[in-house]
């Protein structure tokens, strides 16, 4: 029977060392490698960081770089902001059906792929769009508007596509306070601001750090969203990357921006878990 | 702010007014998308010149619909494909992984646990790339070593579907993990007991209640490679899935073609999404 016990247990070791080593692990570390090499002759290659070099010496890769990372930030604020009040009011206020109704409603745009969410926002935001021919219609603009190609823009599309990943983590650390407690506060002289402020927000911690690593990251790595809605000037770091590796074919650098992303959203997650005590077990598991 | 709680009308109204809101804005771009599709021009924006079905069924230049456009139809092919091999593999692997963290406990396993979340918080561009790096470092190994050309390690559906799974695979621990941990142990003891062996018991009694489970991770897994862009689109080769021709043909300017590829995507997705609902409800 001990055998037995044992043979089972590589039976299932064995399938999650191959994934994580052969598709994470390794992977991962050879692009470490790579990004670590220098060609200095025809296929003659040295260790170096003369590509990390190129990557902290270009004003335009160190820009789009913490450009990225502002904007993500940014987008995850917008889109918590924008969320809390529908959790709140899903999970709290809604009651029944309307309560389950609700909720599937916030799924289903997610239920089709991003490329589609994008599209649709073109349709809208586009000089010949909906938006541009509203405004003409009621008199608010005399010619057609361009809404497309911007920051804005981009802004809309990332929060707009990371909307759910926001909604449903809060839902559910929302649903899981008692009202007793509300009212307890309320009861304890506290106002609406006092409640959510020092009731209502610390209960729905793990719900607002979840939704916020996941909403940045999904942010961070965008590629769909900043290339179609976003302009000449609205450059994203992944686009950086995707042009090394598939345009220039410069898969030395591609390497070092990629561990750049990595490191930036690792340190990003690692921080929030840290400054709210959080873990990744629980907040993910 | 709670029902039992009274609050100013005003403020009331103002909630609601909020929440439609943010329905209308959920909403929005889907509809545009699905209205569209029907829009008998060859822009997919306004003035609206008619409704037509053209844009399905479509025969002759410059309107051929969805059904008789060759590439859009291929590429549904091969992305369904892709869906079917990655839902295969990940919730194969997903199970696996579920009964060894909930039924062993061994040296390592936290740290096992952690690398197992990993995959959320990779970004998915840096997660192709560094697949792709690997793959090349071997194929080019193997060419130096004994002249092979691995062709399966170059840029194509294998590579993709490798990609996809690396990180499906972690959802699909999760979703059948949160059943695992809810079955009650005793029930395996009991078949032991009646005299099955291990093997048997697993297959008799704990499959069937993780059931429920797998169909969902089935299609969780089949929907996120269906749609995948990121990864994805560093480890294409010559077949292109889905997304990323839509993606070539949106950025060479778009037809109404697009919306109505998109509105058979939302519908095939919501027929999917209510089979499982319906499956879910019978468990």
């Amino acid at each position: 029977m001990r055998a037995q016990a044992r043979l089972g247990f590589i039976l299932l070791l064995t399938p999650l060392l191959l994934w994580l080593s052969l598709l994470i692990l390794i992977p991962h570390v050879d692009m470490a490698l790579l990004s670590l090499r220098e060609r200095v002759g025809v296929g003659e290659y040295a260790v170096s960081f003369a590509n990390y070099g190129t990557f902290f010496g270009e004003p335009l890769y160190m820009r789009t770089f913490l450009r990225t990372a502002t904007m993500s930030v940014l987008a995850t604020l917008i889109t918590l902001i924008i969320a809390f009040p529908v959790a709140y009011y899903i999970a709290k206020i809604a009651k029944g059906r309307t309560q389950s109704a609700l909720f599937l409603l916030c799924l289903v745009p997610f239920w089709v792929s991003e490329l589609v969410r994008t599209f649709g926002w073109m349709i809208l935001l586009r000089e010949t769009g909906v938006f541009s021919n509203l405004l003409q219609w009621t008199g608010l603009a005399t010619g057609p508007v361009e809404m497309l190609y911007n920051d804005a823009a981009i802004m809309v599309g990332l929060v707009y596509t990371s909307m759910l990943f926001m909604v449903v983590p809060l839902v559910t650390t929302l649903e899981s306070l008692d009202d007793a407690v509300i009212e307890a506060g309320y009861d304890l002289g506290g106002s609406g601001f006092s409640v959510l402020r020092e009731i209502i927000i610390p209960h729905a911690m793990p719900g607002i750090v979840s939704g916020s690593i996941v909403v940045f990251m999904l942010s961070l790595g965008n590629y769909l969203t900043p290339t179609m809605l976003g302009g000449k000037d609205s450059l994203w770091f992944t686009e950086l990357i995707y042009s090394q590796f598939i345009v220039r074919f410069n898969w030395e650098l591609g390497a070092a921006f990629g561990f750049m992303l990595l490191i930036l959203s690792s340190f990003i997650v690692w921080a929030t878990l840290r400054l709210t005590g959080q873990t990744l077990e629980r907040t993910m598991g | 702010m709670i029902p039992s709680i009274p609050q100013p009308r005003g403020l009331r109204m103002a909630y609601t007014a909020y929440i439609v809101l943010f329905f209308v804005y959920l909403a929005l771009p889907l509809a545009v998308v699905a209205v569209f599709a029907f829009n008998d021009s060859q822009f997919p924006s306004l003035p609206w010149e008619g409704f037509t079905w053209n844009w399905f069924f479509g025969e002759d230049r410059p309107m051929i619909g969805v059904f008789h456009e060759r590439p859009i139809l291929r590429a549904i092919g091969t992305s369904a494909f892709v869906g079917f091999c990655v839902a295969v593999l990940s919730v194969a692997v997903g199970t696996t992984n579920a009964f060894l963290f909930n039924r062993y406990q061994f040296r390592g396993r936290g740290l096992l646990y952690v690398l197992m979340l990993l995959p959320l918080v990779i970004p998915g561009i840096v997660l192709g790339i560094s697949i792709l790096v690997f793959s090349s470092t071997v194929a080019n190994e193997l060419w130096d070593a004994v002249e092979y050309d691995a062709e399966i390690l170059r840029p194509g559906l294998a590579l993709v579907i490798l990609g996809q799974f690396s990180f499906i695979t972690t959802i699909a621990t999760l979703v059948i993990s949160a059943r695992l941990q809810k079955f009650d142990q005793s029930l395996e003891e009991a078949a032991l007991n009646l005299g099955a062996d291990r093997l048997t018991a697993v297959r008799t009694i704990t499959i069937p209640f993780l059931m429920p489970a797998i169909i969902g991770a089935v299609v969780v897994a089949f929907l996120m490679s269906f749609e995948n862009f990121n990864t994805t689109l560093m480890l294409v080769g010559s077949d292109a899935p889905l997304t990323i021709a839509m993606f070539d043909r949106l950025k060479e300017g778009s037809t109404p073609l697009l919306n109505a590829v998109s509105l058979l995507l939302m519908v095939g997705s919501s027929l999917l999404a209510l089979v499982m609902i319906a499956f879910q409800r019978k468990a």
